[in-house]
């Protein structure tokens, strides 16, 4: 058989092919020929064959029936194959294949070869591709050769225990009497990799770290010194060839002694202090010129800032950064970025110094750039430079890659949140950012402001007018046709009856406003969310248009046959509305309260705060006609409750409280109320955050009620009933009570109910109850939880009422509870 | 350092070097994203790109890209000194070096880079010790006689 082909000649073979098909079938050719003459185990010419293996697994051809020829190669005698075959090992083999383990002994072998090249080569592969068991096997030869005074071995160990250690972290210790005296010498490349070593086993292991860290004195091979040594000979030594890089001295090992030094110094005062000075000359003497400066002094600004350094340090850090900031190299300006990042939150003021550096980066063509400058831009925001910086941030905004608006909007709306200097101003923002990058603004974005506009009382008619603007000419934009909907059916009246102050207001009658509602509708750019939204409005609007109520029932009415469910549903609940319960719409359809601004966790929690809280009535004071429709009334809780609107969860609709409906009237009766309970449409509506807090179970409600006592509030006939306390942190005239009711007869108690009113200046809401049955003997409890509004701070009175069934009779009582004690409504 | 690419500006593949185990499929995957995404990257942006939760940092020679992939506590721009000195040592013992070299001499240029990095640290400062230990190395290759008449195993 004819010698096989030399490798450049297959190299050169293959790259006159022409097209990718020519070159497969050269290739296949080839490996038929290789395939072959590794069957006739041909020692001649394997390393030839294997060595073109190679390149055809580099061009990206398989190769695996070449592992085994690999590990033939290592085993032989010839360097040439030698060579050949720990390359091939390397590529062709990792911890996966089996046959791997098959080197560990050729390995083992060539760590005590005779020729220094040899086990070089063997130190190299284990060091790149070793699997843990051939960690383990070897380790020992490593550390033996960790310990050899021939240079060019000693660094190779080093690095190949630094992957032993990758691997198997437990064989750390092993190497520890190896390192004391690494640092002692003179070979750059060893203490390069003992520097590593050292690094490897610092950031590992907390023992080592304190075991380094020791101060041993009259010692001197104590670390900390001995690196602060090695570096500063580095800095003043004069100009040594063979590591030079452009005027500064073997800067690789200038880093890595940083960077061990970082670790070392990290959270430790003593340390610390040892390298101030070494800092401080690197910091002020390295040249900038060349990119090499940089890195050294790049490194050294994030050692600064990581360890206990003095400020006189810490400023000059920042400084260096600032410089880099205005250097015209994008790598030096990206770098800058990216550290002062990490710096801006424990040097703030050090860095806004630097803000208008950092803001004109925001339109540099790097994205990278951009992004690291948007981020930070955001972070210094501040109440005093907000006006300035919003306006940088909104004009980024309009014209930045779309991959950043999201994050861009979002930072924008939480940074007004924060500083806006006025609500005008925060509307106006928004407004901005909804028309510029709406659709790009998150989903959780929306019910946080239309919190936000709700509370801004003052502005309602200027806000519903600019959003009306706004949608007018394109409504495609999601989130702003959502929040555009919802306001228009809150404050519709503001707007046709031109009541805005802040600008000029338009004209618009009811029917443009009804107009611009159903195309929304009926556009096929509206998310199932936005038309939901769109519906609800217009349903609003009934209660505050004057003139177009008609229009309106009738739009509604076709939805009720909706191939959207969603928003049949709402649809057809509304037509309900308008004919059975007319009487019920405007209280139902009453301008939303002021909503409590509940935690300042951002937009997650306040995602339940939703829209549409007439569905909200667990506990309502039906209105005054003389008859009692608290059958009605339930049907009616039932229906709202049944409905899902998106994206609010479901109140807990459960007939207990609303049979409440009736009763109440009688209770509050009693209680000497003057006037009728609904006079002013005060709303009796349940606020918004109390949903919130029920479904959350109160984690927002702080442990102040350790120290509120509970009582007991009523106890008769074998039935305890015991209230416990909970003020909430953030609103001061919220009480929650936690009633306990126990059962200490043989018999259980069924189909409990427990009622309450409130006198008028309190609002009352009534979660579900967990049962509605007690069980004898105290053997357990029904838990309901009360909530009670006190925004006046009156003393704290109630009357119960309780329903059971016992020992096959039904049983009622009534009760006033009188005994709260005072921290539970001061 | 996890990874070293080098690839043409057509995108073909010159040198590959793995200091981390991954699947074959994985590899070659990876390899065609970074290549996409290097070669649509203009003069005018940094030599850094986030890439998962790695650092990619490149630099084109001529006609060859250098791309070293890192991670996140990696000094970015010594990588670049990192991979300056490897072209360094490419020209010290090419002479000159230029793509072809590259091509037709693969299994040197992994030679060189075995003797300049270990287990993706950097193993030898010294451009001249580099240097040597590559061609001392390449002394103790046999020639084609010494190779026919030494035993196999």
């Amino acid at each position: 058989m004819p010698a096989p082909i030399r490798l450049r000649e297959l190299i050169r073979t293959i790259r006159t092919a022409r097209t990718q098909a020519e070159e497969r079938e050269m290739i296949q050719k080839e490996c038929a020929a290789i395939r072959s003459s590794f069957r006739e185990e041909d020692n001649t010419y394997r390393c030839r064959n294997v060595a073109k293996l190679l390149y055809m697994h580099m061009l990206g051809y398989p190769a695996h029936f070449g592992q085994l020829e690999c590990l033939k190669l290592i085993a032989s005698q010839k360097f040439t194959d030698k060579r050949i075959g720990y390359l091939g090992a390397m590529l062709l083999l990792d911890e996966r294949q089996d046959v791997h383990l098959l080197m560990t002994n050729c390995i083992k072998n060539d760590l005590n070869h005779s020729t220094q090249y040899v086990q070089g080569l063997a130190l190299c592969t284990l060091g790149c591709m070793g699997s843990s068991e051939m960690c383990r096997d070897l380790a020992g030869e490593v550390e033996k050769l960790l310990k050899t005074s021939n240079s060019y071995l000693r660094k190779k160990a080093a690095l190949c225990a630094v992957h032993v250690i990758r691997k198997v972290p437990e064989l750390m210790e092993m190497f520890l009497p190896a390192t004391k005296n690494l640092l002692n010498e003179k070979n750059h490349g060893v203490l390069h990799t003992s520097v590593v070593l050292l690094t490897e086993m610092c950031e590992r292991s907390p023992d080592m770290l304190a075991h380094f860290r020791k101060v041993r004195p009259l010692s001197s091979s104590q670390l900390v010194p001995q690196l602060v040594r090695i570096l500063k000979n580095l800095i003043m030594s004069g100009y040594s060839p063979e590591h030079d890089v452009s005027g500064i001295s073997d800067p690789f090992l200038q880093v890595r002694i940083l960077r061990l030094l970082r670790i070392l110094g990290r959270n430790d005062d003593d340390s610390s202090e040892a390298m101030n000075d070494i800092l401080a000359q690197v910091a002020t003497n390295t040249e900038t010129s060349k990119n090499v400066g940089n890195a050294i002094l790049y490194e050294t600004v994030l050692t600064i800032m990581d360890i206990k350094s003095e400020s006189g340090l810490r400023v000059l850090a920042i400084n260096i950064l600032g410089r880099f900031l205005l250097n015209n190299d994008k790598n030096i300006r990206y770098v800058a970025l990216t550290s002062l990042l990490k710096t801006v939150q424990t040097d703030h003021n050090a860095v806004q110094r630097h803000r208008s550096t950092i803001v004109d980066c925001l339109k540099d063509l790097d994205v990278s750039i951009k992004r690291r400058a948007m981020e930070l831009s955001f972070a210094l925001v501040n109440g005093n430079n907000v006006r300035g910086m919003m306006k940088e941030l909104l004009y980024f905004l309009d014209s930045c890659e779309p991959e950043f608006k999201a994050d861009c909007a979002s930072g924008i709306f939480l940074a007004a949140e924060k500083y806006a200097p006025s609500k005008r101003w925060h509307i106006d923002t928004i407004m901005r950012v909804l028309t510029t990058a709406g659709s790009y603004v998150r989903d959780d974005a929306v019910p946080n402001l239309i919190q936000l506009i709700t509370n801004s009382v003052e502005m309602h008619a200027y806000t519903v007018q600019r959003l009306y603007k706004a949608i007018l000419g394109d409504y495609s934009q999601q989130p702003l046709v959502q929040v555009a909907s919802w306001c228009i059916g809150e404050y519709g009246d503001l707007l046709v009856s031109g009541q805005c102050e802040e600008e000029e207001p338009i004209q618009v009658t009811e029917d443009e406003v009804l107009d611009i509602l159903e195309s929304i509708l009926i556009s096929n750019m509206s998310a199932s969310v936005t038309r939901g939204y769109a519906l609800t409005a217009i349903m609003k609007l009934s209660t505050r248009f004057t003139c177009t109520v008609n229009r309106i029932k009738k739009v509604v009415s076709i939805y009720g046959s909706s191939i959207d469910v969603e928003l049949q549903q709402r649809a057809v609940e509304y037509n309900a509305l308008f004919k059975k319960y007319d009487h019920m719409r405007p209280a139902l359809l009453e301008r939303m309260p002021v909503m409590e601004k509940v935690t300042t966790n951002g937009p997650a929690e306040i995602v339940q705060t939703n829209g549409e809280t007439e569905t909200a009535v667990l506990e309502t004071k039906p209105p005054p006609s003389g008859l009692q429709p608290a059958n009605q009334a339930n049907d009616l809780l039932d229906l709202l409750g049944g409905s899902d609107i998106t994206p609010v969860i479901p109140t807990a609709p459960t007939s207990k409280p609303a049979s409440a409906g009736g009763e109440l009237l009688d209770l509050l009766g009693d209680l000497n109320l003057t006037g009728s309970p609904v006079s002013a449409p005060a709303p009796q509506i349940a606020q918004p955050p109390f949903l919130l807090d029920g479904l959350t179970s109160q984690p927002l409600f702080n442990d102040i009620a350790a120290g509120i006592p509970s009582i007991t509030a009523y106890n008769k006939n074998g039935l305890k009933i015991d209230f416990t306390f909970e003020r909430s942190n953030t609103n001061p005239s919220v009480t929650v009570i936690t009633i306990q009711a126990s059962n200490s007869t043989e018999l259980d108690m069924t189909d409990f109910v427990f009622q309450a009113a409130v006198p008028k200046t309190f609002q009352l809401q009534l979660l579900s109850p967990s049962s509605s049955v007690i069980p004898a003997f105290n053997s357990g409890t029904i838990t309901q939880v009360i909530k009670v509004l006190n925004p006046q701070k009156q003393q704290l009175r109630m009357r119960i009422k309780l329903t059971y069934n016992h020992k096959g009779s039904a049983m009622q009582d009534l009760a006033e509870v009188n005994n709260f004690p005072p921290q539970s409504w001061q | 350092i996890h990874f070293i690419l080098l690839f043409s500006r057509q995108g073909k593949l010159r040198l590959q070097k793995w200091y981390t185990t991954l699947p074959d499929k994985e590899k070659k995957k990876i390899i065609r994203e970074i290549v996409q995404i290097i070669l649509a990257r203009n003069q005018k942006t940094s030599s850094f790109v986030d890439w998962k939760d790695l650092k990619l940092v490149y630099k084109r020679y001529a006609s060859l890209y250098f791309c070293c992939a890192i991670e996140d506590q990696d000094n970015e721009l010594l990588t670049l000194e990192v991979v300056h000195r490897y072209v360094e040592l490419l020209d010290r013992y090419f002479g000159n070096v230029c793509e072809l070299d590259i091509i037709f001499n693969f299994e040197k240029a992994y030679f060189i880079l075995d003797e300049f990095i270990i287990g993706g640290e950097v193993q030898e400062t010294s451009k001249k010790t580099a240097v040597k230990a590559i061609e001392d190395s390449d002394m103790l290759q046999e020639t084609v006689e010494e190779y026919m008449n030494k035993p196999a195993f």
